[in-house]
């Protein structure tokens, strides 16, 4: 069990280092600065999904937060001012307020989960427990997480690539996809 | 063209890299994790950083928008069609067993393997797309050649 119990202070330390950052782009004006460092807090959200044991999630964050975000959120910002407009005292405090209740009802539902790592939870038992059981008969891949994704649960997965084409064909009609349109105007 | 010949070299050498990562985490996502959904960002990230290091017309010649459009309907189309070909080869839609009646496992094999190539498709075209949908707007809006 001390295997585990170093992982937990992994996760306590990862968690602090992530409520720093935040508290850090809360305070900062600089869009680049803030940029960077959401990066920078997805990576180290990533690494503590690795923490976790949560791998397929780890790589998927460490790619779309880290490595996409980034570079979308730097080339949006390319057409934006650098520096955010300083927000009134007022809605900071309204904000604040707010946050607080949040926090509150978190804490308040805090006692009815089930305790960290636990084998009795609803995610362990019933269908999650089922899927880890069939897979070597019925698909026989080592990843249970595609087995899920890919077969099992094949037409979610349909449905995300659906809403993927379609955020895609969202961007690409907005945004006037490789500004070719725009170039041609320009010729003309 | 950047002028930094760090980047320039750097990047020679990391992309064909993360090309062949992202085809890993595809093509190895039954055994480990991954599978379409990463490895078509980290594909898509691959162009991104060619774009970013040679320029936008050298990304535009390398991956065309024209592809990214198709690539977006394609990875779609793939999915689905997988469904169909299960489903007139007497299975249930997206039951891949019927893929391979000879063997036990090789359909399901089969089918997961080709419907994470239609997500990583997909998934591609649609941060290529969206890139170029950004970076030929700041191009158009300042006017500057890269």
């Amino acid at each position: 069990m001390t295997g585990a119990d170093i992982t937990q202070y992994f996760d306590y330390l990862f968690m602090v280092m992530l409520l720093f950052i935040g508290l850090t782009i809360i305070r900062l004006q600089n869009l680049f600065a803030v940029v960077m460092l959401t990066g920078v807090y997805s990576l180290i959200a990533a690494a503590w999904f690795v923490s976790l044991g949560a791998a397929d999630v780890a790589i998927t964050e460490a790619a779309v937060g880290a490595g996409i975000s980034t570079v979308l959120l730097l080339a949006a910002m390319l057409l934006t001012a650098g520096e955010a407009k300083p927000t009134s005292a007022f809605r900071h405090w309204a904000a604040l307020v707010v946050m607080a209740a949040a926090g509150v009802a978190v804490f308040y539902a805090l006692g009815d989960l089930p305790v960290y790592g636990a084998a009795d939870t609803p995610a362990n038992t019933g269908p999650g427990m089922a899927y880890i059981e069939r897979t070597p008969d019925e698909i026989n891949i080592p990843n249970v997480v595609t087995a899920v994704l890919a077969s099992y649960r094949g037409f979610d997965t349909m449905g995300e690539v659906f809403v993927v084409f379609a955020a895609g064909v969202g961007v690409a009609l907005l945004l006037n996809l490789s500004g070719r349109g725009r170039r041609e105007e320009d010729g003309e | 063209m950047s002028p930094y010949v760090v980047l320039r070299v750097v990047s020679k050498l990391l992309i064909p890299l993360i090309f062949l990562f992202g085809f890993y985490v595809h093509f190895h996502g039954e055994y480990s994790p991954g599978g379409g959904f990463a490895a078509g960002v980290v594909v898509g990230v691959g162009v991104i950083l060619y774009a970013l290091i040679f320029g936008m017309e050298a990304a535009r010649k390398a991956a065309p928008p024209y592809w990214a459009r198709v690539g977006m309907a394609l990875g779609a189309l793939i999915f689905a069609g997988v469904g169909f070909v299960s489903l007139f080869m007497g299975g249930n839609y997206l039951d891949y067993t019927v893929l391979d009646p000879n063997h036990t496992y090789l359909g399901q094999h089969i089918g997961i393997v080709a419907v994470e190539f239609g997500v990583l498709v997909s998934v591609t075209a649609v941060i290529i797309a969206i890139f170029y949908g950004f970076a030929g707007r700041e191009r158009t809006g300042d006017g500057a050649e890269d």
